[in-house]
C-alpha cells in the first residue's frame, strides 16, 4: 500500500459493443499488497474492464501499463506473462482431468508431475488452501472447483488476481475460507481485485473500493470510511433504502401441501428425500441449503416438471377444494397458478431461448393458453413492455434477442414474466443470483408484493442475510433431508449454517462459523 | 514510452446488428470477386473468353421461353425441397434424409397410377395419389423422428440411411412393373389415357410447380414464424432444456414436425412423378435432397431468402450443362465453377460476421 507507484494502471479505457458502451474512459489503479472491490451494478462494465486486463477483450481506447511499463494485453497468455490472472464466473476447467491435470494444462515443454505437484503443495501449504491435487474436477464441490481456479491462475506465476464474483456459489463457510486465503494472498504481496455485489463482503475483505456506474468511474472509496448505504447511493446514482420489508402475512391459509416427496435422479441417486411440509397464501417459505441439497428437484417436482417417486403435492384453491398436482401436465398446474421460476447458473438454460427476442421469451409461459392454431404476439409484447418498464431492463428494444442483455438483465426478464402471470404460488429459485443491488432490491418488493396479494411464495436464496430478512418461515435443506423448519426472526445465521451442513444442526462445526457482519 | 508494445495489426470483433443495405452489399462483392476469379480460372484452364462462357451460362439458363420455364420449373422442385427439411432444421433436427423422402413419395404416386389409373375416376385417383405420396413422404420421416424422440438415436444417420432403403424399395418396384418387360425401366405411365397425370394449369405444363412452390414457401413462412407449431418448433431447436420447463412435449413436437417436413417432400416426389416426369426411376431425385440442405443453410432457413439460394444453384447447373455441350468441356467444369461461387458466397458471411480493424499508422503517431 505505501509503494507510491501503482501495479497495475489503467487510463482513459474505452470499449464499446456494438453500439453499446460497456467501458467509457474508465481509470483504475491497483497497488501491491492490497485488495480493491470493483463495485457496480449489473451491466456497469465491471467484468468487460477485467476482461481486457485478462486479455480477454482489447480496449478500442486508452493504456494499460503494468508496474509502470505501458503493455499490450491481447491474449490470456500475454496476461499470464505480465503476471495478471483471472477467476471467471464460470469455470474453465476440464472436468475429466484431476485438480493437478488442471493447473498445468497449457503450460509449454513438458511436463514435471513430481515437481508441479510439490509446487502446488507449496501454494496450497503457503495460502491455506484444501485441495487434493489427485482429485478428479467433476468430483468436487463448486468451492473446491474455484479453489482449483485460483490455485492455476497462482501457479501461472500471477501477482495480480482478480476474482470474478467469487462468492456467488459458495456458503457463508465457504466465503470466510475464501476471505481467509485472500488475506494471506494480501499478506504476500499480491494484489487483488474482487468484483462482487455483496456489500458486507466488500466491507470484510478489501482496502479500497471502486465504483462503477454506466461503464463510467463513479468515485472511489477507502473501505475503512464508508459504509454499505454509501457505496449503494454511489453506485446506483441516487438515494437507496437498503431495508427489505417483511409484513406481517395477512389471514394465511394453507394452500399447497408437500407430503413425503421423494425423488431419483435419472442415475438412481436420490436428490428429495421423505420430504413433507406446507404453504401457506401471503407467506413466504424461504429454502436454505448448500446448492444441489435437492432444491431445484424439489421445486421441478411440484411445478410437475420431475416424475416423482412417491409422495403428494395438494394444491388448496381459495374455496378450499383440494387437487392432487402430481401426475397433471406442466401446463395444467402452470394454469392452475403454479408459477415456477428457477434461475440456472447459466442464467439461460432453463426458462429462456436466447436466440428469441423478449416478447417471444414472454410467449413461453402463455402461449399454451389459448387453444387457436396462431400464436397471440399482442400480449407477450404488452407483458414484455410491463417487464422492461417496472424492472428497468437495460435493451436496445423489445426486438433484441435476450442473449445478447447482460445476465441480470435476462434475469430481470425471466422473474417478471414469472411474477407477471399472476400467480397463485410462485416459486422462486436464485431469483437474485447474480443481481446487482439496485435490482435486486426491486425483485425483493415485487416478491413481497406478491405476498401482500396473497400467494405462497417459496424463495429459496443463497445469500442467507436476506433469506432471513425477507421470509416468514425458512427450511433448510440438508443432502435433500429437511434439515429442519425454524422461524426467520428468530434464527441466527450461525444456526442456518449448521442445519445447512447437518441434519438437525447437531454436529457443531467450530471453524468459521462466527459470522461477518459488514 | 519507448518500448511499447506492438498493438497487434489486425483485430476481429463480432459485429452485432449490420445495416441490411451492408450485408447485401458484402454479398454481392462476393459474388463479384468470385466472378473474376471464375474468368481468370477459365482463361488459365481452358483458354476460352470467359465472358463468352458466361454468356453461355446465361443461355443455358434463360436461352429460350422453354430453357427459362425449366429453370424456373428446377428451381420449384429444389425450393420446396429445401423448406421441407427447413421446418426440421428450425428444431435442429438435421433431416438429410429429403432424398428418400421424395423418392417415397414418387413411389405413393406411382403406385396408385400403375395400380388403379384407368379403373376408377381421374379426379379420385389424383386425390387418392396425393394422399399416398403424403403418407409414405411423411411415414419416412416419422421413423427417424420416432427412433430420435424415444432411443435419442442420431437423426443424421437415420436419415440418412433411410436415403438408401427408399431406393431400395423403388429399384424392387421398378422391376416389378418394368414395361417392357426385361427393360429395367417403368416407362411413361399411363401414356395414352394420362389417367393421373397432374393437370396443366393455364395450358402450360411448367406452372403447376412454381404455385405449389410459392405457396409452400408462403405457407413455411408463416408456419414458422406465426403459429404456435411454428414457435415450439423453435423452442425445441434453441433450448431443449426450457422447452421442457415450459411444458413442451418435445417428443412429440420432434415426431409432428418431421412427418410435416416427409410429407412436403412426399409431395415433391408427386410432382416429379405425375406432373413432370410421368415416370419413376430410383434416381428422379437426382441428389436435390441433399443440395436442399446446402440451400437450407446458405439462406440461414429463411424460406425467402432460399428462394435466391436455390436460384443461384439451379441457374450454375443448368448453365454447367449448357458450356458443357457449347464448348465441348465436361459437366465438371460447370461444377468447378459452381464450387468457386459458392466458396465466396459462404465465405462472405465471415465479413457480415465480424468486422475488421486494422491498426491505424498515423493515429498512432499522433499519440
Amino acid at each position: 500500500m505505501d509503494s507510491k507507484q501503482p501495479v497495475l494502471s489503467m487510463r482513459g479505457i474505452s470499449k464499446q459493443f456494438d453500439h453499446i458502451k460497456a467501458n467509457t474512459d474508465v481509470d483504475f489503479d491497483l497497488y501491491k499488497g492490497e485488495i480493491v472491490s470493483l463495485l457496480g451494478e449489473n451491466g456497469s462494465g465491471k467484468t468487460t474492464l477485467m476482461n481486457m486486463l485478462a486479455g480477454i477483450y482489447y480496449p478500442d481506447k486508452g493504456q494499460i501499463a503494468v508496474r509502470g511499463q505501458e503493455v499490450t494485453i491481447s491474449s490470456p497468455a500475454q496476461a499470464y506473462s505480465l503476471g495478471i490472472g483471472m477467476v471467471h464466473q464460470h469455470f474453465k476447467l476440464v472436468d475429466v482431468f484431476t485438480a493437478w491435470e488442471n493447473i498445468v494444462l497449457g503450460e509449454g515443454g513438458r511436463y514435471d508431475v513430481p515437481r508441479a505437484k510439490s509446487m502446488i503443495r507449496d501454494i496450497c501449504n503457503r495460502y491455506g488452501f484444501v485441495v487434493d491435487p489427485d482429485k478428479k474436477i467433476y468430483n468436487m464441490t463448486v468451492s473446491e472447483k474455484q479453489t482449483v481456479e485460483i490455485v492455476k491462475v497462482i501457479f501461472r506465476g500471477a501477482d495480480i488476481l482478480i476474482l470474478d464474483e467469487p462468492t456467488a456459489v459458495l456458503t457463508p463457510q465457504e466465503c470466510e475460507r475464501l476471505f481467509d486465503v485472500m488475506r494471506n494472498m494480501k499478506e504476500d504481496g499480491k494484489s487483488i481485485v474482487i468484483i462482487t455485489h455483496k456489500l458486507n463482503e466488500v466491507m470484510a475483505i478489501s482496502d479500497r473500493v471502486v465504483v462503477l456506474r454506466q461503464g463510467k468511474n463513479a468515485g472511489e472509496l477507502e473501505t475503512a470510511s464508508t459504509n454499505p448505504q454509501e457505496m449503494t447511493d454511489m453506485m446506483v446514482g441516487h438515494a437507496v433504502t437498503l431495508d427489505i420489508e417483511r409484513p406481517e402475512p395477512v389471514n394465511p391459509r394453507k394452500r399447497l401441501v408437500i407430503k413425503d416427496i421423494n425423488v431419483t435422479d435419472a442415475e438412481g441417486v436420490p436428490k428429495v428425500r421423505d420430504v413433507s411440509f406446507y404453504m401457506n397464501s401471503g407467506e413466504i417459505l424461504g429454502i436454505a441449503g448448500i446448492s444441489g441439497s435437492g432444491q431445484k428437484e424439489l421445486l421441478e417436482a411440484i411445478a410437475g416438471i420431475q416424475k416423482v417417486d412417491t409422495g403428494s403435492v395438494i394444491y388448496i384453491d381459495g374455496d378450499g377444494n383440494e387437487t392432487e398436482l402430481i401426475g397433471m401436465h406442466p401446463q395444467d398446474i402452470r394454469e392452475l397458478g403454479v408459477a415456477l421460476s428457477f434461475v440456472p447458473e447459466d442464467r439461460l438454460g432453463m426458462g429462456l431461448v436466447g436466440n428469441m427476442d423478449i416478447s417471444e421469451n414472454m410467449m413461453l409461459r402463455t402461449f399454451g393458453e389459448s387453444h387457436k392454431w396462431f400464436t397471440d404476439r399482442e400480449k407477450p409484447r404488452k407483458v414484455a413492455e410491463n417487464v422492461v418498464d417496472v424492472l428497468e431492463v437495460s435493451t436496445p428494444g423489445l426486438d433484441t434477442p435476450v442473449r445478447r442483455l447482460s445476465g441480470g438483465n435476462i434475469q430481470k426478464i425471466l422473474v417478471g414474466r414469472e411474477i407477471s402471470s399472476k400467480p397463485k404460488v410462485l416459486l422462486t429459485a436464485y431469483a437474485v443470483r447474480g443481481l446487482d443491488i439496485n435490482s435486486s432490491y426491486k425483485i425483493y418488493d415485487l416478491i413481497n408484493e406478491q405476498k401482500k396479494n396473497g400467494v405462497a411464495v417459496l424463495f429459496v436464496g443463497e445469500d442467507l442475510d436476506v433469506l432471513m430478512q425477507i421470509s416468514d418461515k425458512i427450511m433448510v435443506l440438508c443432502d435433500g433431508r429437511v434439515s429442519d423448519i425454524v422461524d426467520a426472526k428468530k434464527v441466527t445465521k450461525n444456526e442456518i449454517g449448521l442445519l445447512m451442513t447437518s441434519l438437525g444442526g447437531e454436529e457443531t462445526i467450530a471453524e468459521g462459523a462466527d459470522s461477518h457482519n459488514g | 514510452m519507448d518500448n511499447k508494445a506492438k498493438e497487434p495489426l489486425i483485430h476481429l470483433t463480432k459485429r452485432g446488428q449490420i445495416p441490411l443495405y451492408k450485408a447485401i452489399l458484402i454479398r454481392i462483392i462476393a459474388i463479384v470477386i468470385a466472378l473474376i476469379v471464375c474468368a481468370v480460372i477459365t482463361g488459365l484452364t481452358t483458354g476460352i473468353n470467359p465472358l463468352e462462357v458466361y454468356s453461355s451460362i446465361i443461355s443455358g439458363a434463360f436461352g429460350s421461353v422453354r430453357k427459362t420455364w425449366i429453370t424456373f420449373q428446377d428451381l420449384s422442385i429444389l425450393l420446396i425441397i429445401s423448406l421441407a427439411l427447413t421446418i426440421a432444421f428450425r428444431m435442429r433436427f438435421w433431416n438429410i434424409g429429403g432424398e428418400g423422402q421424395v423418392l417415397m413419395g414418387g413411389l405413393g404416386a406411382a403406385a396408385c397410377m400403375i395400380c388403379l389409373g384407368e379403373r376408377i375416376p381421374n379426379a379420385v385417383l389424383i386425390i387418392l395419389m396425393i394422399i399416398s405420396s403424403l403418407v409414405l413422404g411423411a411415414i419416412w420421416g416419422f421413423i427417424p423422428a420416432f427412433c430420435k424422440a424415444v432411443w435419442n438415436t442420431n437423426e443424421t444417420l437415420s436419415t440418412l440411411m433411410m436415403n438408401y432403403i427408399a431406393t431400395q424399395i423403388v429399384l424392387y418396384y421398378t422391376i416389378l412393373w418394368e414395361v417392357p418387360k426385361g427393360s429395367g425401366k417403368i416407362g411413361i405411365i399411363n401414356q395414352n389415357s394420362h389417367a393421373g397425370w397432374l393437370p396443366q394449369l393455364f395450358g402450360s405444363k411448367y406452372l403447376l410447380p412454381i404455385v405449389v412452390a410459392a405457396a409452400v414457401t408462403a405457407f413455411t413462412y408463416i408456419y414458422i414464424k406465426y403459429t404456435k407449431h411454428g414457435y415450439e418448433i423453435r423452442v425445441v431447436g434453441e433450448s431443449p432444456k426450457t422447452s421442457v420447463y415450459v411444458g413442451i412435449n418435445v417428443k412429440k413436437v420432434i415426431i409432428r414436425t418431421m412427418i410435416l417436413s416427409g410429407a412436403l417432400c412426399g409431395l415433391v416426389g408427386l410432382i416429379l412423378v405425375a406432373g413432370i416426369n410421368h415416370t419413376l426411376t430410383p434416381t428422379i431425385s437426382d441428389g436435390r435432397g441433399f443440395t436442399a440442405v446446402l440451400v437450407s443453410w446458405m439462406a440461414q432457413f429463411n424460406p425467402f431468402a432460399m428462394i435466391a439460394t436455390s436460384f443461384i444453384i439451379v441457374f450454375m447447373d443448368r448453365g454447367a450443362g449448357e458450356i458443357a455441350t457449347s464448348f465441348d468441356l465436361n459437366q465438371s467444369f460447370g461444377d468447378i465453377l459452381t464450387g468457386i461461387i459458392l466458396f465466396f458466397i459462404i465465405g462472405c458471411e465471415f465479413f457480415v460476421n465480424y468486422e475488421i480493424h486494422i491498426r491505424n499508422h498515423k493515429k498512432e503517431r499522433e499519440r
